[in-house]
């Protein structure tokens, strides 16, 4: 009898910590969501011009195409989506696009992963209300499947995303940082998601 | 020093390693076929195959194909044997020819993923590959022609 003493004070000892860690997990979704409609859809009318904007907007305009320039015109070469986002057959993004921007005025930008969306997901933004841009991202099935927690990650630290912040050499920039790009997502989680009408 | 598997072999080449690969191929390896046209990815005429895909040489930093195969031009084939190559001389394609050794490489990852490519999937793999004699027609006779030769060979195969 003695020798299970031990285990038996290690399945509570279990238990207690599992016990402890789902209460403050609670603790922390309560305290993460407090519902505001008002609020988050100002925030996500704050997120729109990024969105907008020709850094993001190249990659989730209308057509099975990339766009180039501020001036949103069609990629040069004829570049193609693809089945999977990545080009078609010798015209794949990573032909040109490195995990970098390649130094110098009008070389190819590049960041880790270079794609659009893929076609069965196109995110396209361009032409679409703040609501309807913001159903669209939340939507489990058009968004791979990420919740609004997974957004908010996906926009926060995606390399992809973060290379609209540090286009090379002579691209512009979305309208605001970064930060309050991300600050804003946050905020639109955290009272409750509600998409712009 | 870095080391580089270039055509099935592998090379020591005594370069700084964010040289661009396209000068590593032509000046420090000799292999001229891979010519520079742009330098920033635009013209296509710098087109060699990473890991069977095309990329272009000219902003590809060699540090990056280290471990990875390198094919360019001269190792399409040891003997002008490779479909694209017959069919690009019994049409008669090249005038000028500076840019046909990166038509050629685009052409051979197209024909290598779509065995029997339309006139469109002609066009989306090869806009990017800029011909300044405009042969575009006999490139694209070509392809058409390399794809009948490669079905006709896994026939007789």
């Amino acid at each position: 009898m003695t020798y299970l003493l031990p285990r038996l004070t290690t399945c509570v000892c279990i238990l207690f910590v599992i016990l402890i860690a789902l209460l403050l997990y609670s603790v922390k979704t309560d305290a993460l969501v407090q519902r505001d409609d008002a609020r988050a859809k100002a925030a996500f009318l704050a997120i729109i011009p990024v969105l907008k904007h020709p850094r993001c907007l190249n990659c989730h305009a209308n057509g099975d195409f990339p766009r180039q320039g501020d001036d949103n015109h069609i990629h040069a070469q004829n570049v193609r989506r693809g089945p999977f986002g990545h080009g078609v057959t010798a015209q794949k993004c990573s032909a040109c696009h490195q995990e970098e921007n390649v130094a110098g005025l009008n070389m190819p930008p590049g960041a880790p992963n270079w794609h659009l969306p893929p076609p069965n997901m196109p995110m396209i933004w361009e032409g679409k209300t703040p609501g309807q841009i913001c159903q669209q991202m939340k939507d489990p099935k058009q968004n791979h499947g990420k919740s609004v927690e997974g957004i908010v990650e996906h926009v926060t630290s995606d390399k992809l995303v973060l290379w609209g912040w540090n286009p090379g050499e002579g691209r512009t920039l979305p309208p605001i940082s970064h930060d309050e790009f991300a600050a804003k997502f946050q905020e639109w989680a955290k009272f409750g998601a509600a998409c712009p009408d | 020093m870095i080391t580089l598997n270039v055509n099935g072999k592998r090379l020591e080449v005594d370069v700084d390693p964010s040289t661009p690969l396209l000068w590593v191929l032509r000046d420090s390896l000799g292999l001229t076929g891979t010519k520079y046209g742009c330098g920033m990815a635009q013209c296509g005429a710098c087109t060699v195959h990473l890991d069977g895909q095309a990329i272009r040489s000219c902003v590809k930093r060699a540090s990056d194909a280290v471990g990875r195969q390198i094919t360019t031009i001269e190792g399409l084939s040891t003997d002008l044997s490779h479909p694209l190559q017959r069919a690009w001389i019994e049409i008669d394609v090249p005038q000028c020819g500076y840019c046909q050794s990166g038509q050629i490489m685009s052409a051979a990852v197209l024909l290598a993923e779509n065995p029997k490519p339309s006139d469109d999937d002609i066009d989306d793999a090869m806009s990017g590959n800029i011909c300044r004699c405009g042969t575009y027609s006999r490139i694209r006779e070509a392809i058409h022609r390399a794809a009948e030769m490669k079905t006709a060979g896994r026939r007789a195969e």
